[in-house]
C-alpha cells in the first residue's frame, strides 16, 4: 500500500515575523523553519499504518530548495522517500492542490494524509481541494482514524464535540491536533534518511485564482487605561465594558 | 576550506536541541536542586540514539562522525551540564576504550548493551592520591590461576554507581618492568564480588550526574577481562583522554552558548535608566566579547574533530580546545551572571546553575595546568 503525506515547510511558530522589503514575503532572515505541526500528525498516522500493516510512505512537498530540510525531517521520522515539486513561484491553494493531486495520480496512492492547515498561509483547504480534484473521499480535521481493509472510521472535531464518520479508500484525510502523538526523529532516523532519496521535479504553477497583494502586520495593541485605584472607578469601568468593549 | 556543516550534522543539531529543550530543560533545575540522577532521562537519551552514536551499526551505533557526536554534547550542555556529563563520560570514557582497544568478543559482549540507554560504562583512572599524576596509581591487579585479583580504590568516577552501571574500565599496576611500574586496564563488571561502588554526594556542580568511589577488595575477574595488552594501560588511558578532551570542550562550548543566550535575552528585556541595559555600551561589549570567544572556541573544537575524522594527529588541538572552551565557559558564565545583576545569584535563574556547572570543566579530565603542560610538550617547550 502506498500512502502519500503532504508536508509543508513553515516558519517556526515561536519565530518573530517581519515583513520583507517586497511586502509579499516575510523576511526570512534569522527565522527558523519547521515541518508544519499539523503535518506531523498526518505523517505520524501514516507511519502508524506502516508499522502495523506495512506501507510505502511517500512525502510530497511543493516549494524551493529550502523545503528539502523539512522533507529530510519527515524521512528521519520514518517516511520512505520524498518528492519535491520544485518551484519558487507564488501559489494559491488551488494551484498547490493541482500540483499535489497530479503527483498523487502518478504515485498511484489511494490514501493521502495532510495537516488540516499549514500554519503559514492558514487557508486550510488544500486537503479538500486535492480530494475534489482526484475524486477521493475526504475527511477533514480528523482526531481519530481507523483503517480496516478499505473501510475507514474516523472522528472529526466539531464545535463542542466529535462526529464519527465512515468512508472508504481512496481517501484524503486532514489531521488535527490530538490525532496522535508524533514521534521524535531519532538520530538513527537521521542517519537512515541519508540513504533515502528525495526526487526533485521541476513544476510550473498554472493560473492563479487568488493573488497576494501585500502582507500587513496586525494593528498595534493599544496601551491599557487606568481608570482609578478604588471603587469609585467601577461605574466608569462598567460603562466602558458595556459601551466601548461591548463585552458585557 | 569549507566551514559548512553537512545536512546531516545540522539535522542532528536540530534534533538534539529539540530533545534538550523539550525533555531535559524542564527538569534540569529540579534535578540539580535535589541532587538527583534521572533514570528516565538517561533512558530517553539512549532511545534518541545519543549513546555510542559514533560506533558502527553492528554494535548498535549510528556510524556518525566525531563532529556529529560533539554537536550532540554541545547541544545538551547548552541546557544542562549534568546531562551532558552523563552522555560525554559514557560515550568518550566508557564506550571509547572498549571500542578502540577491546577484542571482538569484548565488544560484542558489552557494546550492544551500552547503546540502548539501558546500561552505562565508567572509566576508573583517578585515585585519592593519583589525580593529575596517574603514575601515582596504587590499585594493583595480580594474575592468579587465570584470574586477576584486584585491590585498591578509585575516586570521582562518573557513572560508576548508577542503577544503570554495567561496569568500569579500571587502570591498575600489573607488575614492574625493571623499576618502572607496568600499568594495564581491566574490565570489571558491577556486581562482581569484591567490587563495591559508592555514590559521592554534595557536589557543587553536575548535581544530577553520578560521581562515584570504586572499591576493590580481592576482587576477582577472569584473565580475559584484560583490555588491550599487559603494560598497555597508560597508552589506553592517554588515548581515551585525548578523545575525552573533545567532549569536555564541547561541554564548555555548549555551556558558554547557553549562558550567552540567557545574558542576551536578559539584556534585551531588563530596563534600567529608562532603556534596555543592552543599550549601554559596557553591556553590549560584554556580549560582543562572549560571542567572539564562543566563535573562536567552536572553530578550534570543530577543527580538532575534523583532524580526528581525517585520521590526522589531533592530540595538541584537543588539549587546546579543552583548555580554551573550558576557560571561556568560566568567563562567559561569569559575565552572564554580571549582566543578570542580583537575579543571576538566585537559583530561580538557570544562569546560577551554569555558573556552578562550568567550574568542573577546568579541572576534570586534566586540569587547565595539565592541558598547558600537554600543549607545551607538543610544541617542544
Ligand atoms: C565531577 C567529577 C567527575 C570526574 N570523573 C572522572 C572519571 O569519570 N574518571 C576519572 O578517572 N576521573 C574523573 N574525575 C577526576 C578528575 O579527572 C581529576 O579530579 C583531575 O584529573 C584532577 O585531579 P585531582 O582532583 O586529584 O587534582 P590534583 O591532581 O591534586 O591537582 C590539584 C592542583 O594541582 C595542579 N597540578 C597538579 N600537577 C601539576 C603540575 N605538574 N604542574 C602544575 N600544576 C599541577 C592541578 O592543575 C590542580 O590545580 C572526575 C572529577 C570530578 C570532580
Ligand atoms: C544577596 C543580595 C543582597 C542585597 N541586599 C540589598 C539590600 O540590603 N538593600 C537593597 O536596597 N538592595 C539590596 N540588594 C540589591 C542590589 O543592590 C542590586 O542587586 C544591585 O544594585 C544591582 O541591581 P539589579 O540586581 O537590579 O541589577 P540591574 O540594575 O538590572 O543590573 C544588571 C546589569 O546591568 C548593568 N547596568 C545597569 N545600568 C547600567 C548603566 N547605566 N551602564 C552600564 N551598565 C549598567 C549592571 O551593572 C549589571 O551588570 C541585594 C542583592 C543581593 C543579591
Amino acid at each position: 500500500m502506498k500512502i502519500v503525506v503532504c508536508v509543508s515547510h513553515v516558519p517556526d511558530s515561536a519565530a518573530k515575523i517581519n515583513i520583507g522589503a517586497d511586502e509579499k514575503n516575510i523576511d526570512k532572515n534569522g527565522v527558523s523553519f519547521i515541518l508544519n505541526p499539523y503535518d506531523e500528525f498526518a505523517l505520524e498516522e501514516a507511519l502508524k499504518i506502516k508499522d502495523s500493516i506495512g506501507a510505502d510512505v511517500v512525502l510530497v512537498s511543493v516549494g524551493g530548495d529550502e523545503v528539502k530540510e523539512t522533507i529530510r525531517k519527515g524521512l528521519a521520522m520514518g517516511a520512505d522517500s520524498g518528492i519535491l515539486l520544485k518551484t519558487n513561484a507564488y501559489r494559491d491553494s488551488i494551484s498547490t492542490a493541482k500540483l499535489i493531486a497530479e503527483e498523487i495520480k502518478l504515485q498511484g496512492a489511494n490514501l493521502v494524509f495532510l495537516g488540516k492547515q499549514s500554519i503559514d498561509g492558514d487557508n486550510g483547504v488544500v486537503g479538500q481541494l486535492v480530494a475534489e480534484i482526484l475524486g477521493f473521499n475526504s475527511v477533514s480535521v480528523a482526531v481519530s482514524f481507523n483503517l480496516n481493509g478499505d473501510k475507514i472510521v474516523a472522528e472529526r472535531e466539531i464545535e463542542g464535540g466529535r462526529e464519527v464518520v465512515e468512508t472508504s479508500l481512496p481517501a484524503v484525510i486532514t489531521a488535527q491536533k490530538g490525532l496522535n502523538d508524533p514521534r521524535y526523529a531519532s538520530l538513527k532516523g537521521i542517519m537512515a534518511a541519508k540513504k533515502k532519496v528525495i526526487d526533485e521535479k521541476e513544476v510550473t504553477v498554472s493560473e492563479i485564482g487568488v493573488e497576494l497583494i501585500k502582507l500587513k502586520k496586525p494593528a498595534q495593541k493599544q496601551a491599557g487605561k487606568i481608570l482609578g485605584k478604588d471603587s469609585s472607578a467601577v461605574p466608569e469601568l462598567v460603562r466602558l465594558l458595556k459601551e466601548e468593549a461591548k463585552v458585557i | 576550506m569549507d566551514f559548512n556543516l553537512t545536512d546531516q550534522q545540522n539535522d542532528i543539531r536540530k534534533t538534539v536541541r529539540d530533545f534538550a529543550e523539550n525533555e531535559v530543560k524542564p527538569l534540569a533545575k529540579q534535578l540539580d536542586e535535589s541532587e538527583q540522577f534521572s533514570p528516565e532521562l538517561t533512558k530517553k537519551m539512549g532511545e534518541l540514539g545519543l549513546f555510542g552514536m559514533y560506533l558502527p551499526e553492528e554494535y548498535g551505533g549510528l556510524g556518525t562522525d566525531t563532529i556529529s557526536y560533539i554537536i550532540a554534547v554541545e547541544e545538551l550542555a547548552r541546557v544542562d551540564g549534568s546531562h551532558a556529563a552523563t552522555l560525554a563520560a559514557h560515550n568518550s570514557l566508557g564506550i571509547g576504550p572498549l571500542y578502540y582497544f577491546g577484542t571482538k568478543a569484548q565488544k560484542e559482549k558489552y557494546l550492544p548493551q551500552l547503546t540502548t540507554g539501558d546500561k552505562l560504562w565508567a572509566f576508573g583512572l583517578t585515585e585519592p592520591n593519583a589525580g593529575s599524576d596517574s603514575r601515582g596509581t596504587k590499585t594493583n591487579a595480580v594474575l592468579e590461576n587465570g584470574n586477576w585479583i584486584i585491590n585498591g580504590s578509585k575516586i570521582f568516577i562518573t557513572n560508576g554507581s548508577t542503577d544503570f552501571s554495567l561496569g568500569a574500565t579500571v587502570q591498575a599496576i600489573t607488575g614492574m618492568n625493571g623499576d618502572r611500574k607496568e600499568y594495564s586496564t581491566i574490565i570489571v563488571e558491577n556486581g562482581t564480588p569484591g567490587f563495591k561502588t559508592v555514590t559521592m554526594h554534595k557536589k557543587m556542580m553536575w548535581r544530577a550526574s553520578i560521581t562515584s568511589e570504586l572499591y576493590f577488595d580481592d576482587c576477582k575477574v577472569p584473565e580475559e577481562n584484560l583490555l588491550g595488552a599487559v603494560g598497555q594501560g597508560s597508552k589506553i588511558m592517554l588515548s581515551t583522554l585525548d578523545n575525552g578532551r573533545l567532549s569536555i570542550a564541547a561541554m564548555g562550548l555548549g555551556l558558554a552558548q547557553g549562558a550567552y543566550e540567557m545574558a542576551l535575552e536578559h539584556a534585551k528585556t531588563r530596563q534600567q535608566f529608562g532603556k534596555p541595559i543592552i543599550k549601554f555600551q559596557t553591556i553590549a561589549f560584554k556580549l560582543a566579547d562572549m560571542a567572539l570567544k564562543i566563535e573562536l572556541g567552536r572553530n578550534l573544537l570543530y577543527k580538532a574533530c575534523w583532524l580526528k575524522d581525517s585520521k590526522k594527529q589531533f592530540a595538541k588541538e584537543a588539549a587546546m580546545a579543552k583548555l580554551y572552551c573550558s576557560e571561556i565557559a568560566k568567563e562567559v558564565a561569569d559575565e552572564a551572571v554580571q549582566i543578570h545583576g542580583g537575579y543571576g545569584l538566585m537559583k530561580e535563574y538557570d544562569i546560577e546553575r551554569f555558573y556552578r556547572d562550568q567550574r568542573l570543566l577546568q579541572i576534570g579530565e586534566g586540569t587547565s595546568e595539565i592541558q598547558r603542560l600537554v600543549i607545551s610538550r607538543h610544541i617542544g617547550a
